[in-house]
């Protein structure tokens, strides 16, 4: 009969030492009150961060040009949204890992078409304004050929835009009603309509933040305040949060990969880490079968300083 | 009903199966190998009672639901509490892993033991991030609006998606803490079956 041969890093020798005594409720108990305590002091002395949320009224009224302009993409199709592709839209291919194109195979199953729902159907949803509703009329019967024209001509003029005496004002010609789109949007938006009109789209309860949030992220103002509190990407971005609390810090490994190269100036960067992250994570799960991974433990002797008192007391 | 009959039961089976895997002595032990005598066992049981703790937290803010804290000032005490421990828990759980690493915890037939450990260390990543993107505040908006391009670009936001708060919430309060406490229960019940695992066996240095 064949024995098996003894693996050092899978198998162990039977333990033929001595047991002490050992009171698993007691330890269980003093590790809760000592938890416990600790938390209470950390929360009393540091608190928690809660910077208020951003509202689509407070940026409109804070920088209604950025707004503006921010509207004006939304309806042109420039918009970080309007080009995203899945799952929102199919703009564009999306990120691709290898020969992968892993979004786009799954489609737009989020979907959001930027000039229905950033522009049109909020100011569809405004009562009692006769010059929008004609214009929204205009709008609804031109062909689409004049409404690029409309929406050509507003972008092209759109570097002159102003905020003036509580208007946005322009110096485009043959705009058709995008002029007043923009600027009803923007009178919308700074009295906090705006903000209500995109979380109801889907009706009265909702819970769903997708459409504020995408027009939110496509403007320039969410981002410069996440940059005064150090929450940008090539800052270590979303492990962090706001005020100098320590955020997730367990995500160290996968914010490190977006601040080195390739990845920081990668077109597919996300789904690179993401990839990497995966695969890190398969194989830290499977550490026992891997050969040479599960040998370290041993090869590095760590161990000794770990069961110090054991090895102490072996050698006496 | 003969005893044949309640030998066959489903219920008795599954007891007698249970006491024989882990008969009570093993499930509540009087008594350790003198080899479990280091600090970094303590920082199982701590992650243990970070848990413990977390729940708790948790459970307290949910009494007056997801805005709340922004408004008074006990649930912003809540809150804090909830961060904290979360804190505590990742720590304790981060030296607990990487110590059961260098002690190569999974030898004498622990690789599940190892395995689950790792699987639950993932899940309560999954369960932080939903709880950090549905604080209804502006870290929630920002780190939801970073976020969103790695989930989307793997094809998962189509499903997963880290704009909808409520879909977030679900997922912060209910599916993954569940599926935490039960990989974590797994967890505690594998050890307690198989104990703690022995040092490396070295030969006793012979002093001339």
């Amino acid at each position: 009969m064949r024995t098996k041969r003894f693996r050092p890093d899978v198998d162990v020798a039977p333990w033929k030492g001595g047991h002490a005594p050992y009171d698993i409720i007691k330890e269980g108990t003093i590790a809760l009150v000592v938890v416990g305590l600790l938390t209470v002091m950390l929360a009393v002395v540091f608190g928690s961060p809660d910077e208020p949320a951003v509202t689509i009224k407070t940026w409109s009224n804070a920088t209604p040009v950025d707004f503006a302009m921010t509207a004006l993409s939304e309806l042109n199709q420039t918009s970080g949204t309007a080009q995203y592709g899945a799952p929102y839209n199919t703009a564009s291919t999306g990120q691709k890992l290898g020969p992968l194109e892993l979004a786009k195979w799954v489609g737009a199953r989020v979907p959001v078409n930027t000039v229905r729902d950033f522009v049109i159907n909020p100011l569809k949803s405004l009562p009692d304004q006769p010059v929008l509703t004609a214009d929204l009329r205009q709008w609804s019967t031109a062909s689409t050929s004049t409404r690029d024209q409309w929406i050509k001509n507003y972008t092209k003029a759109s570097t002159h835009l102003t905020f003036v005496n509580g208007q946005v004002t322009d110096t485009a010609n043959n705009v058709g009603p995008v002029s007043v789109f923009i600027n009803d949007l923007t009178q919308m938006a700074r009295t906090g309509a705006l903000d209500q009109a995109l979380v109801t789209q889907s009706g009265f309860y909702t819970t769903n933040f997708t459409l504020p949030l995408l027009f939110l992220a496509d403007g320039s103002y969410l981002a410069n305040l996440a940059l005064h509190q150090h929450l940008m990407g090539d800052q270590w971005g979303m492990m962090n949060e706001t005020g100098n609390y320590p955020g997730q810090a367990w995500l160290w490994l996968y914010t490190f990969w977006y601040q080195i190269a390739p990845f920081n100036s990668s077109a597919n960067a996300d789904v690179l880490v993401w990839g990497i992250m995966m695969a890190l994570s398969v194989v830290l799960i499977l550490v026992p079968f891997i050969p040479g991974l599960r040998s370290l433990p041993r090869k590095t002797r760590v161990y000794r300083v770990i069961w110090r008192e054991h090895y102490h007391n072996t050698a006496q | 009903m003969s005893y044949t009959d309640i030998e066959r039961q489903w219920t008795t089976r599954l007891r007698r199966r249970f006491v024989h895997l882990l008969p009570p002595e093993k499930l509540l032990p009087d008594t350790q190998p003198t080899y479990v005598s280091s600090w970094i066992y303590v920082f199982g049981v701590t992650t243990l009672a970070a848990l413990v703790v977390v729940i708790a937290s948790g459970s307290l803010l949910a009494i007056r639901g997801p805005q709340w804290w922004h408004t008074s000032s006990v649930g912003h005490f809540a809150n804090s509490l909830h961060l904290w421990s979360v804190e505590i828990f990742f720590f304790a759980m981060v030296i607990h892993l990487w110590g059961k690493y260098f002690m190569a915890a999974w030898r004498g037939g622990r690789a599940l033991t190892w395995m689950t450990g790792v699987v639950t260390f993932l899940t309560s990543i999954g369960a932080a991030f939903t709880g950090y993107v549905s604080q209804t505040n502006f870290d929630s908006q920002w780190i939801s609006t970073q976020a969103k391009d790695g989930i989307n670009a793997t094809g998962a936001g189509a499903y997963f998606n880290v704009l909808d708060m409520g879909q977030m919430l679900m997922w912060h309060i209910v599916l993954l803490p569940l599926a935490a406490v039960v990989l974590t229960g797994l967890h505690v019940l594998l050890v307690r079956v198989k104990g703690v695992v022995p040092p490396f066996d070295e030969p006793a240095k012979v002093n001339a």
